[in-house]
């Protein structure tokens, strides 16, 4: 996936749908059902442009959607690049073009 | 405590504002384990629950369907599911499939006896269902010295099921004792065969195990042997179940801390919630989903689970430097083995519970309750397995 090669990533992405966000104090939980991976989100701020993702077309245009201060911006693509390897979000295609990212090999 | 993180977002365990936040309690159980039925066709000797005979008051279907409402009005993402035998429920695949339809995960322990060809082929029809099957031993002399006569071909009978059923990988799980720690690499082997992943979880102290304990739990020397043997092979799965044994150095992958009522809990077949499944006793008793306000309001409101969230006090383990890595260890197996929740875990890898225990006067030790073991139901000779 070229999307994942170099610090951030590039193009649309969005929320994969197998995922559920569950609010807590320091964030959210996100649960994969698909690969059943429980995952951290350490921060309000990064829940909030996670679910932003789907209606931006690229990665800084939702950090910038969501007003996070331009110096946060590594750390939270690092964030995000850690949520793509673990296919908590996924690149946004044309609709219905799901990626068979678990069975096909 | 059933929680098998592996790669969570943000180094947990290097995290202490988060590991922090964990022991204050979230606002719901991540997963939690619910044990359907006190019935059972077998008879382990560490059975948690004392399993064996059905309990009258069992919550109905009806219940155990508005059970399911209220975690995925919670988002629990999912539930480990176990009894007793949870397939000796006649609404059991019922169960299963509302709550895997209803975005709440199964994921159940099974002995495997019911688990037929044509129970496997329905099983691999459903999405966000895991399946585990309970060996613990790799072969059957070893196994069914603690199973019973016949459990391990069961068991392997199941797995050759699912495997022709084409369900995919399943889980198949291991309690350590000092019998079966010298057959992991075989257990290893057995899971491979299968495609399937292992898990290892610790003998507690709890139900019939309070009674066998003594003499199943692992030596010390056998302690440290797991303890690299998991450092060396962190895929497979624990649970977060030997936390104690970060003590002998670097920390177990995991949250590395005691859940019970923070991330965990118990709901047992008559609707009573635990703090987690090794607990069964009045004394972590939380409440009922049969109460008013059901399962959230135990969860959010009893006494019991905020005491638990409150900071713990090191008590007897202040003075110890290993404190940090293994947080004193596992309440549920101080408690049946008649320690207080502050001293050491009775297996503390230091060898600090040692001399406690020898003082703990015989019979002071709290009795698990209740149960709900078959009269005549026959008990395993330990003493049939010349390893210990």
């Amino acid at each position: 996936m070229d999307a994942l090669t170099g610090g951030a990533l590039t193009g649309a992405w969005e929320l994969h749908p197998s995922v559920s966000l569950r609010p807590e104090p320091f964030g959210a939980l996100a649960y994969h059902f698909g690969n059943r991976r429980l995952t951290f989100l350490r921060h309000p701020d990064v829940v909030s442009v996670v679910r932003a993702l789907a209606d931006h077309p690229t990665v800084d245009a939702a950090l910038g959607a969501c007003e996070v201060d331009e110096r946060r911006w590594p750390s939270f693509h690092r964030a995000l690049a850690t949520l793509a390897a673990s296919e908590m979000i996924r690149p946004r295609t044309s609709a219905g073009d799901d990626e068979p990212v678990q069975e096909a090999c | 405590m059933g929680i098998d993180v592996k790669a969570p977002v943000g180094r947990v365990t290097k995290t202490p504002a988060l590991v922090d936040q964990m022991k204050a309690g979230l606002d719901a159980p991540i997963c939690l384990t619910w044990e359907l039925t006190y019935a059972c066709n077998l008879a382990c000797v560490h059975c948690l629950s004392s399993s064996g005979r059905r309990d009258p008051r069992e919550l109905t279907t009806e219940e155990c369907l508005g059970v399911v409402d209220q975690l995925r009005d919670l988002q629990v993402f999912y539930v480990n599911i176990g009894g007793g035998e949870p397939m000796l429920r006649r609404d059991f695949e019922d169960i299963v499939e509302y709550a895997t339809t209803h975005q709440v995960g199964v994921k159940f322990s099974t002995n495997g006896t019911y688990l037929d060809a044509a129970a496997a082929r329905r099983f691999a029809a459903m999405d966000y269902l895991d399946i585990q099957i309970s060996i613990d031993g790799a072969t059957p002399d070893v196994n069914d010295a603690v199973r019973g006569e016949g459990s391990f071909a069961a068991a392997v009978t199941a797995m050759e099921n699912l495997a022709e059923a084409d369900f995919g990988p399943f889980k198949i799980s291991l309690v350590v004792t000092r019998h079966n720690v010298s057959q992991l690499d075989q257990y290893l082997g057995l899971a491979d065969r299968y495609g399937a992943q292992l898990r290892v979880t610790r003998l507690r102290p709890a139900g019939r195990g309070a009674d066998t304990w003594h003499e199943l739990h692992p030596t010390q020397a056998q302690q440290r042997d797991l303890y690299h043997w998991l450092m060396d092979r962190p895929h497979v799965l624990t649970g977060d179940s030997f936390f104690h044994l970060s003590a002998f150095g670097e920390a177990l992958p995991g949250l590395n801390l005691c859940g019970a009522g923070r991330v965990v809990c118990l709901i047992d077949p008559v609707g009573d919630v635990y703090a987690c499944p090794f607990v069964i006793h009045d004394e972590f008793r939380a409440g009922s989903v049969r109460d008013d306000g059901g399962f959230a309001e135990v969860w959010k409101r009893s006494e019991l689970f905020r005491s638990l969230r409150e900071p713990s006090s090191p008590g007897a383990c202040a003075s110890c430097g290993s404190y940090d890595a293994c947080q004193g260890g596992c309440m549920a197996a101080k408690f049946f083995v008649g320690l207080e929740l502050d001293d050491p875990d009775p297996e503390c890898v230091k060898g600090h519970a040692e001399p406690l225990l020898t003082a703990v006067v015989p019979g002071a030790a709290p009795v698990p309750s209740p149960d709900h073991t078959r009269p005549g139901a026959v008990q395993v000779a330990l003493g049939a397995t010349r390893r210990g």
